[in-house]
């Protein structure tokens, strides 16, 4: 099954409705609740790094029997260093967004603790890519 | 202890959400930043914030919160609110502080 959402940048008043509709899903098919709390951090995260950062993106969500796999994808002016991103703290997140609560630095570290496989390519000046995959079995 | 309970022993206001107050709550989290709220909270908690504007409701959702208290006399707004009662998640407030407010649910959940 293949869900996708087109996410306009700036558009706040609508973040996280995108992960609020696949976690709907997921409750639907019966994937586990603790498996679900991940995703659904995962997924608003990288989805509020698109309405914060980006000029617009798309979420594709690709849930398989046994592993969600989500691709994001933007326009946006990319990230120069990813490494120097995944750092707790740091965050290039604007005045305004900061003082909303975002922009803490948090979003990237908060995505990679709850998913398996985190793959993020960037292109300074042209988008950035995140993919991850959180398999549905029970955590150990 | 449910949400109506909290309501009732430190005098809160219910701005919304009036259809969640019978959910139990599991503990609280004091926080204004969202992604703090995202990785460290726990579902049932309550969420005492005073960020007002309408993603609270969305992270209150993802993460199923019983409940968002307001402090410092923070209104939500009017498309807060709107949302918080379309997904029946009680938003409270007071006009005391984040630091008394913690320390009396605290005390709530712990001794009562």
């Amino acid at each position: 099954m293949e869900l996708k959402f087109h996410i306009m940048g700036g558009d706040f008043s609508n973040a996280g409705s995108a992960s609020s509709e696949i976690k709907r899903v997921l409750k639907q098919i019966n994937v586990p609740s603790d498996i679900i709390k991940s995703i659904v951090v995962a997924l608003y995260e990288a989805e509020v790094n698109i309405v914060a950062h980006a000029y617009e993106g798309d979420m594709v969500v690709d849930v398989q029997p046994d592993r969600l796999i989500a691709v994001l994808s933007d326009k946006g002016p990319g990230i120069p260093d990813i490494e120097l991103a995944m750092q707790e703290g740091y965050s290039t997140a604007s005045p305004k967004v900061r003082e909303m609560g975002f922009g803490a630095g948090m979003g990237l570290p908060n995505i990679q603790k709850n998913t398996d496989i985190l793959n993020i390519s960037s292109t300074p000046g042209e988008g950035t890519k995140v993919s991850f995959t959180v398999f549905f079995k029970p955590k150990s | 202890m449910k949400v109506k309970e909290i309501v009732e022993k430190l005098g809160l206001q219910i701005y919304a959400g009036h259809q969640g107050l019978e959910k139990e709550i599991s503990g609280g989290y004091c926080a204004d930043l969202l992604s703090d709220v995202m990785g460290n909270s726990k579902q049932g908690m309550v969420w005492i914030t005073l960020q007002n504007h309408k993603n609270v409701i969305a992270v209150a959702s993802l993460k199923d919160l019983s409940a968002v208290i307001l402090v410092n006399g923070t209104k939500p707004h009017v498309d807060t609110a709107e949302q918080a009662q379309a997904e029946n998640i009680p938003i409270l407030g007071t006009s005391a502080g984040a630091f008394e407010t913690a320390g009396k649910l605290w005390h709530l959940l712990n001794y009562i």
